[in-house]
Parts: C-alpha cells; structure tokens; sequence
C-alpha cells in the first residue's frame, strides 16, 4: 500500500531575533529550530518528543504559520505553506489545526460554547448558518460532551471537558491534520486516558493525522504510530515507534528512554544520568548538539555535524543523527563516562 | 427529539452565567462601603445634573446688584455672588456642565487610547515603538500644563477644553490597554482564532476588546475625576468656560478677589470640586477591586 504524503517539512528553521542595545537592534538569534525535515503521511499519528525547549512547540507553531517560520519549506498536500500570502493561507488553514496544553487558557472565557464552535465554522465558512446549530450539538456529542450544554460558558466545564471543547472547535472546520500542542499535559491522568482514547476513536473514524507533540514517553508509545527526538532545535532520530522504543540507536533517545518510569519496585534498570544541561539555543554547540553530554563523544562530533540516515542494522525509515551508531552498537566504543543510577 | 432540545435549551435560558457573574460582581461592590458612598454619590450628582435645573427656578444667570455677597441664608441657600446671582441655582447648573466635560472628554481620550493601546499591544514591534514613544512624550507634560498649551492653540472655549482633556487622557487609556492587551494576546484562545483563519480587526474587537474591558472601565472612571478637576483648572485660567456660564472653576476664580469678606463664593464651587472628584476616585478604586477580585489579595 503506497503511502500519501499529507505533510512534509523540508529544512525548516524558526530563528527568533534577540534585540539589544539602545536602537533594539538584533543582538543574536534563539536557534529554536534549525534545519529539520520530516514527512508525515495520511492517516498516522507521529509524535515529536524531546525536553522543554527543544524546539518542538515552535515547531508546530511554525508550520501552521503563527509564527513565520525564518526558513524552510512546509508542503502540505504538495503546497507550500510557508510562500502563501496570508490570505491564502487562510483557505488552508481549514485543513490544519492545533489543539493547545492549557484548557483553560485556550476558549475566550466570555463566549459560550455555541459561540466558539459557531465562530469557527463562519470564519472558515463551513456550513450556511441555518444548519450550525444542529452541528454545534453534533460535534459536542462526538467528544463526548451533551449538546444540551452548548449555551453555557467555559468556567462551567472542568479542565477535562474543556480539552474536549478545544477538539470539538478542531473539528468543526473538518480539518485533515491536527497538531496537538501537549494535549494532554495539562490534565491528570484519568482523563489524559480518556482524552487520548478519544482522538483514538476520532482518527479512526475522521481519518485523521495527528502530529503529536508531547514530553511524556507514556502518552507518547500510546498513540504514536512514529517518533521523532529533536534536541535543541536539531532531529536527534526518527523511525517508526517499535524501533525508538525497543531499539533506539542515538545516544540521546537511548538516555531519553531511561528516564520512563518502570511501574515495578523490584526491576533492577539502568538509568543513565546526562553530565550538565541543555546548551543555549542561542550559541549551539558546533558539530553534534548533543557532543557536549553524550557519553560517546569524539573529536569528529566537535566538528562535523551528523547527518540524519539510516545506519547499517537500522529497520527501513528508522534514522538517526550519530556518526557512531555502528561503533556504538558493536561496543567498539565505550563511553568516556558512566553516570548511572539503579533503581 | 429536536421539540425536546429546544424545550431543554429555553429551560437553560432561566440559568444565566452572565448574570451570575454580574451578581458575583455586585457582591464584593456591595461589600466596599467606601465604594458603595462614592457611587451613591456620583449616581446622586448624575441626578442634580438632570432633574436639578427643572427643579430649582432661579435663573442661574439673574443678577440682582443689591444683594450681591449674601451669605448663605434662607432664601439664597449657598448665598450670591458679587453680582448677586444666586450661588446655589448656579452650583446645580453647572453640575451637568461639569459632569458633561468630564465624561465627553473622557470618551473622546478613551476611544483613541484604547485603539492606540490594543494596535500597540497587539501588532508589537515597530508599531508599537512608534505609538508608544508618542505616548511618552504626552506623558512627559504635566497634565494641566499640555492641556493649557492646546487650549491656547485651539482659543478658549468649552468644545476646545473638551478636546485638550480629551487628548491629554489618551497616554492613560493606550498604557493599561496595551498592557492588558499583551497579556490577552498570549493566550491560547487568541492562537485558536488565528489557526482558524480570523481576521485580526475580529480578532482585536472580539476577543481581545472584551477581555481588557475591565481595566478600561476603571480607568474611565478614575480619570472623570481628573477631567472634572483639570476642566475646574482651565476655567480658573480663564480658558475654559466663559462667563457667564455657571462652571465651577469659573466661579472659584470669579470668588478669588473677595475671599476675605465672601469665602462662601469659594467655599462652595471648591467643595461641589471636591466631592464630586472624590466620589469618582472611590467609586473608580472600588469597581477596580471588584471587576478584579485577584488584585485584592
């Protein structure tokens, strides 16, 4: 079965500008992103994790154009994004759309229910304004809400049902792709369960394709179907979510997976313990990223920067962004330092 | 099923979280006495400026030389003045007159500050250097002095003094809205509106306008009081009403020669000043602790 490209980013970078000095020049830039490609094809659900700051909201952000990306190319369906004028951006937009972390932060807290999903489809001309209504209900009860809630306001809905009215707002333009930005950090545990089950039943039943960005390994092996590690800005590895999960290859993934909490006291694990932090975004490290903390570290990953392909021994679309996956792998290299901890 | 909807919807209607929050509103109003008298008292001036001159039958502007300078008396409530008008007749009609300049001005400043605010806040960068730096440099006049230098450019007359109090309220109104607007812009709710195609004009008056009300309907009412008094200053100078228009700051300056022998003819006009400034003080203090119940600890 061939594959459909719905979405493909091509080198795209999101510099922000730091202003200085008495005129606000541009002192330097915050590489938030630099340099990423990826494709996401109809249907899947592929997920960008990495730690705060690693550039995976603005990666996001930038694709749906609310913060012009400072390079690179976004194709959607073969279009590139990132050259449209802003008006017509605005016909694409219908195909796009982001659903945000913090519920209470994401509905105007002064329209009602209708109001918000009414608004929605008027901007993007969805359905003649006779037939709203009937679909205002029908949405709320697609994410499980009752339609007989549809006049009340956003403080009458807990954090839960708030995030089902951000989906139900999502929908209401019959969107394609959907980026959920941390959907479910913001909720506890139960009703991330029950969230993430419905964008499950959604998907299957829409046909939709989700990019998913989150920082919590668990949601993420739940619903993902590939993963993508980005570190400061850069893809570290990408593949589908058995080979991330059971067969990591880069460094980082590797210290990433560790950190996953194991529900079982007994479990003897290793747990490898990074040196340092994160490097500023805005002077990064020259070669590799990562060279600064990684274990493997050599002279080359000072200076030249690793491509993202795929290594012998790797399964096929899994890729990753070391020059010593190899040497890694077969235990040639040892690591120049051991920090971990047992549990 | 649809007969049942509708039937459930129009039962919802009885349930009104608008009005409770307006009822939530009152509450913690009702509970700032303070606040409570300086309303009582605005609300009481409002109602001598429009019921006050159908009421009280002495011409504000009949002079009767031979009993110029009363003191306070049966007949002449707060006394006359040195052509002896009636004092109280004139306080009464200038209250509207008063009031009228207060909040005219104070709309005229509004609606332009509050563009210039949520432009400012909201499209940032240059646009905002460029507002805001004319901002500054209003703000670095003292207040009754820019409105004396626009007043004597535009010649002295009340339209004019409206529009000097009009224009030197602007800075105000463009600083809170543009802070209240940068803060509304961060949120989520207005990236939804963009991700979905919204204009930015719908996006400026519909979601962001209505969210940095709040701030704006406090600063209105604070600065009523600094209307009333700049417009009591103007007349004072001769620059703003002029006579024989009952104002109250032309009444203060027309009492200054005969303080000595008639302090009535200041006493009162200064008072009338004096509360109806405090009452919008109070009141504008205390809807600000009530629209907005986290700066109150």
């Amino acid at each position: 079965m061939e594959k459909k490209e719905l979405l493909k980013v091509d080198g795209l970078k999101q510099h922000f500008p730091i202003k200085g000095g008495f005129f606000g020049r541009t002192v330097n830039h915050v590489k938030a992103v630099d340099d990423i490609s990826f494709t996401v094809y109809e249907g899947e659900t592929v997920s960008i994790v990495g730690e705060s700051g690693c550039g995976k909201s603005t990666t996001g952000r930038a694709i749906l154009r609310l913060e012009e990306p400072s390079d690179g190319k976004v194709y959607f369906e073969g279009t590139d994004l990132a050259s449209l004028s802003k008006s017509e951006m605005r016909k694409y937009r219908k195909d796009l759309q982001i659903i945000f972390q913090d519920p209470y932060a994401s509905i105007n807290p002064r329209q009602s229910i209708s109001d918000v999903l009414n608004e929605a489809m008027e901007i993007q001309n969805v359905l003649p304004r006779k037939d709203r209504r009937k679909r205002i209900i029908e949405l709320l009860e697609t994410v499980g809400l009752n339609g007989s809630q549809a006049d009340r306001y956003p403080h009458e809905f807990s954090g839960g049902q708030r995030q089902r009215i951000g989906i139900a707002r999502a929908l209401s333009v019959n969107p394609k792709l959907i980026i959920c930005d941390e959907a479910v950090s913001a909720l506890d545990v139960s009703i991330q369960a029950q969230v993430l089950n419905l964008l499950d039943e959604l998907q299957d039943e829409y046909g939709l394709t989700y990019l998913f960005i989150s920082h919590d390994l668990g949601v993420v092996r739940h619903i993902s179907d590939r993963v993508i590690v980005m570190y400061l800005g850069k893809i570290m590895e990408i593949g589908d979510k058995k080979s991330i999960f059971d067969n990591p290859k880069h460094p980082y993934t590797k210290a990433l997976l560790s950190a996953i909490p194991v529900p079982d006291p007994d479990r003897e694990r290793e747990h490898i313990v990074l040196r340092g932090d994160v490097p500023s975004p805005i002077d990064p490290p020259t070669g590799c990223r990562f060279h600064t903390r990684c274990p493997f570290a050599q002279e080359k990953c000072r200076v030249d920067v690793p491509e993202l392909i795929e290594h012998d021994g790797m399964e096929q679309g899994h890729e990753a962004a070391c020059h010593f996956v190899e040497e890694i792998a077969s235990g040639q290299l040892k690591p120049n330092y051991m920090e971990t901890a047992s549990f | 099923m649809s007969e049942q909807t509708a039937g459930a919807s129009s039962g919802e209607k009885a349930y009104n979280p608008r009005l409770e929050l307006y009822k939530g509103f009152w509450k913690r109003f009702k509970k700032n006495k303070s606040a409570l008298v300086g309303g009582i008292v605005v609300l009481f001036f409002i109602l001598v400026a429009i019921f006050g001159p159908m009421l009280v039958s002495a011409d504000p502007n009949a002079t009767d030389i031979t009993n110029k300078l009363q003191p306070p008396s049966a007949e002449h409530w707060f006394g006359t003045d040195n052509y002896g008008r009636d004092i109280f007749s004139r306080i009464i009609h200038g209250t509207g007159l008063t009031l009228i300049v207060g909040f005219v001005s104070v709309v005229i400043g509004g609606i332009v500050g509050v563009l210039f605010g949520i432009i400012a806040g909201y499209y940032g960068g240059k646009v905002d250097t460029i507002i805001m730096r004319l901002m500054d440099i209003l703000l670095a006049f003292p207040g009754i002095l820019l409105a004396l230098a626009i007043v004597s450019v535009l010649g002295g007359s009340i339209q004019n003094m409206i529009i000097a109090i009009g224009i030197f309220s602007v800075p105000a109104f463009a600083r809170i809205v543009r802070g209240s607007t940068l803060s509304v812009r961060k949120l989520e709710y207005i990236d939804a509106m963009r991700a979905l195609g919204a204009s930015d004009f719908r996006i400026i008056f519909k979601h962001i306008l209505p969210n940095v009300l709040s701030p704006i309907i406090v600063q209105a009412t604070l600065r009523i009081a600094t209307a009333v008094l700049t417009a009591a200053g103007l007349s004072f100078l001769g620059l703003g009403a002029q006579p024989p228009t009952p104002e109250w700051g032309a009444m203060l300056s027309a009492g200054r020669s005969y303080m000595a022998e008639s302090p009535h003819m200041i006493l009162i006009p200064g008072i009338a000043i004096v509360l109806v400034v405090l009452a919008f003080n109070i009141f504008g203090d205390g809807l600000r602790d009530a629209l907005d119940p986290k700066a109150n600890k």
